[in-house]
C-alpha cells in the first residue's frame, strides 16, 4: 500500500501532530513501507479464529468504587507548563 | 577491588568484607570515569545513592534480611520515581520529575536496593538499537561503533560494562531480550502480568513488562523476587502467590525436553549467531537435556501481527502528552489545536511518530477490521502454536536475534530493517509468554545470546536452564577489554 503525502498529512491531523511538507514526504515512504510489510497478515487463515486482546484472556478486575486516592492537585499541577488557580490553562477555546 | 556479582556483593556485604557506602563509591566512580565512553546513564543520582547506601549499612549492622540490602541497581529511565526526573528517553518529558514511585522501585527500594541512577533508552522504549533517544545513542561497550540493542540499550551496555551489577529493563517485543544478546549479558521478561507496570510508563499495555538485566541468571533470579508480585494498582498484574525465584537454579537438565522451532534457524539467521547456538545447545544435551525439532508455524506473522497490535496500543497511550499537564509544551500557542500538534511535533521523535501514525491509521474508521482486528486474530494463532509446543517439550531455545550488533546508524533509514532485528522475541510478547536470554557465545568480539522461552509461570525454570548453563559455560562472565 503506497501512501500519499496528503494521505500522511490527515492522519497527522487524525494524531493532533504537526508535519511539514517535507516531513510528511518522509513519512509517506516510511509509513507505505510498514503498511506493506504488515500486508502478510492477509496471508494468514483466521476463519472462525477469535481476536486476543489480552495474553491470557484475563477479564478486567472490579474494585469496590470507593475513593482511595488522596487530594494531590498542587503536586501535580506544579508540573504543568500553565496553571493557576487550580486551572490548567491553555489557549481561549471560546471567543 | 575485583567486581563481584549481585550474588556474590550480598554475600561480601553480610560477611562485612566491604559496606554498601564503600560499594556504591566504587561503583559511581565507575559510572563516573566510564560511562563518557558508552552514555549509558540519563540521570546519575549519587546524593540519592549514598544516603540509600547509608541507611542499607544500618539495616546490615542490625542483622536485617532483605533480598536487595545494599546492593546498587540501575532503573531503566522508564520507572517513575519520586523527586527525579523520569523522562523515558523523550524531549516530551524533559522537564517532568515523578510525582509518584513505580511499583518496581518501590519494591526494590524496600528490598533494600541502591538506585544508582536512570538509564538511557530508546524513547518511550521504541526502538532495537537505543538510536531514538532524545539523550543521544548508547554504544554497546563490546565495540563502540555498535548499537548496545534497545530499547534497554543503558541497562544492558550499564550492566555488561560492570557500571553497575544490575539493572532494570522493559520488554514489548524483545527489548529486555535483544540488548541484553547485544551486549553479554543475561536478561528475562517474564510471564505478562507478574511485575506490575504502575508507574511504568506505558507505551502498549498488553505487551509491557518488566523485568531484571544483570550478568548471570542466578542475579536475575534474586532481582526478580524483588521486583515481581501483585499489585492492585495494575489492572492487568496476575493474582498469584508469592514466588521464590532462585529454587530452580539447582534443577538438573536430565530429561528436560527442549524445542528447537525450524522457523528459528532458517533463513535470515547469520551462521556465526547459528553455530553460536548450536554449540550452546550441545552443552544442553550434554547435561542431560533432549533437544527436539518443533515448528510454530504463524510465527513469521509476529513482526507484522505487532506493528499493528503495539502501534494501536501506543496512539492510544501517548495520546496524553497533550501539552495541558504535563511535559512539553510549545512556545506562543495560537489556539488549542496549534497547541497540541505542535507541542507534540517538537516533543515526539520520528519513530515515535511513524508509530503513532500506523496506530491512528489502523485504529481509524474503515481500516478497523482489515489491520487491528485482524491482527488480533493472527495474536491469538501465534499464542496457540506455543500452546501446542508446550504440549512436546517443556522450554523452547533459539537464538535471540538473528545477528550481533549492528552499527551505528545502520538500520536507521530503514524502520522495516530496524524491526525485523526482533523476529524470535516478538512473538512471546504476542502470546505473553516468559522469554529469557543469556550469552552463548560470540562471533569475533561480538556477544552472541541464546533464547529460552517457557510456558506461563515458568520464569523459574528458565532461570533453572541458564544457571546450569551458566555452570558449564563462562561466556556471561567475560567483560569487555576497555572496561575491566
Amino acid at each position: 500500500m503506497s501512501l500519499n503525502s496528503d494521505e500522511v498529512r490527515r492522519i497527522a491531523q487524525l494524531a493532533r501532530l504537526a508535519v511539514d511538507d517535507r516531513e510528511a514526504e518522509g513519512f509517506a515512504a516510511g509509513l507505505s513501507d510498514i503498511f506493506d510489510f504488515v500486508e502478510a497478515l492477509n496471508a494468514a487463515e483466521i476463519g472462525g479464529v477469535e481476536p486476543m486482546a489480552h495474553p491470557m484472556d484475563a477479564e478486567q478486575r472490579l474494585r469496590p468504587d470507593a475513593v482511595t486516592e488522596p487530594d494531590q492537585r498542587e503536586l501535580f499541577q506544579a508540573l504543568a507548563p500553565a496553571a493557576d488557580g487550580g486551572l490548567y490553562l491553555v489557549p481561549r477555546v471560546i471567543e | 577491588m575485583k567486581l563481584d556479582t549481585l550474588a556474590g556483593w550480598a554475600r561480601r556485604l553480610r560477611a562485612r568484607d566491604i559496606s554498601s557506602r564503600e560499594l556504591t563509591e566504587l561503583y559511581l566512580g565507575r559510572i563516573d570515569r566510564l560511562d563518557s565512553q558508552l552514555n549509558s546513564f540519563i540521570s546519575v543520582t549519587p546524593e540519592l545513592a549514598l544516603a540509600a547506601a547509608d541507611a542499607a549499612d544500618e539495616r546490615l549492622a542490625r542483622g536485617e534480611e532483605a533480598p536487595l540490602l545494599g546492593l546498587p541497581v540501575a532503573q531503566k529511565d522508564i520507572f517513575c520515581t519520586l523527586g527525579v526526573r523520569t523522562s523515558c528517553g523523550s524531549k516530551m518529558l524533559d522537564n517532568f520529575i515523578a510525582p509518584y514511585t513505580a511499583t518496581v522501585v518501590e519494591r526494590m527500594n524496600a528490598a533494600g536496593a541502591v538506585m544508582l541512577g536512570k538509564t538511557n533508552m530508546d524513547e518511550f522504549a521504541m526502538g532495537s538499537s537505543n538510536e531514538t533517544s532524545h539523550y543521544g545513542p548508547v554504544r554497546n561497550p563490546w565495540d563502540p561503533e555498535r548499537v548496545p540493542g534497545g530499547s534497554s540499550g543503558g541497562s544492558a551496555a550499564a550492566v555488561a560494562a560492570r557500571l553497575v551489577p544490575a539493572a532494570t529493563g522493559t520488554d514489548t517485543g524483545g527489548s529486555i531480550r535483544q540488548p541484553a544478546a547485544f551486549c553479554g549479558i543475561t536478561g528475562i521478561k517474564p510471564t505478562y502480568g507478574r511485575v506490575s507496570r504502575y508507574g511504568m510508563i506505558a507505551f502498549a499495555s498488553s505487551l509491557d513488562q518488566a523485568g531484571p538485566m544483570a550478568a548471570s541468571a542466578e542475579d536475575c533470579a534474586l532481582m526478580l523476587n524483588a521486583m515481581a508480585g501483585f499489585d492492585p494498582r495494575d489492572s492487568t498484574s496476575v493474582e498469584r502467590p508469592a514466588e521464590d525465584f532462585t529454587t530452580g537454579l539447582g534443577a538438573d537438565l536430565k530429561g528436560l525436553r527442549i524445542g528447537l522451532p525450524r522457523e528459528f534457524f532458517g533463513e535470515g539467521l547469520d551462521p556465526g549467531v547459528r553455530a553460536a547456538t548450536e554449540a550452546a545447545l550441545a552443552v544442553l544435551r550434554e547435561r542431560g537435556a533432549e533437544l527436539v525439532e518443533i515448528s510454530l508455524p504463524n510465527s513469521g506473522l509476529s513482526v507484522p501481527a505487532y506493528y499493528v497490535v503495539a502501534p494501536a496500543e501506543c496512539s492510544s497511550n501517548l495520546a496524553r502528552y497533550d501539552g495541558v499537564r504535563f511535559g512539553h509544551r510549545c512556545d506562543e500557542p495560537r489556539d488549542l489545536m496549534d497547541l497540541y500538534t505542535r507541542s507534540r511535533a517538537e516533543g515526539f521523535g520520528a519513530e515515535v511518530k511513524r508509530r503513532i501514525m500506523i496506530g491512528t491509521y489502523v485504529l481509524s474508521a474503515g481500516y478497523y477490521d482489515a489491520y487491528y482486528l485482524k491482527a488480533q486474530k493472527v495474536r491469538r494463532l501465534i499464542a496457540d502454536d506455543f500452546r501446542r509446543a508446550f504440549g512436546q517439550v517443556d522450554v523452547i531455545a533459539g537464538p535471540t536475534s538473528p545477528e550481533t550488533p549492528f552499527r551505528l546508524g545502520e538500520k536507521s533509514a530503514d524502520p522495516v530493517q530496524m524491526y525485523l532485528s526482533d523476529i524470535y522475541t516478538i512473538a512471546v510478547n504476542l502470546a505473553g509468554l516468559p522469554g529469557l536470554s543469556m550469552p552463548a557465545g560470540t562471533v569475533g568480539n561480538l556477544p552472541v545470546g541464546m533464547q529460552l522461552i517457557g510456558n506461563y509461570f515458568d520464569e523459574a525454570r528458565l532461570l533453572g536452564v541458564a544457571h546450569q548453563f551458566q555452570q558449564e559455560t563462562d561466556w556471561h562472565a567475560r567483560m569487555p577489554a576497555a572496561f575491566v
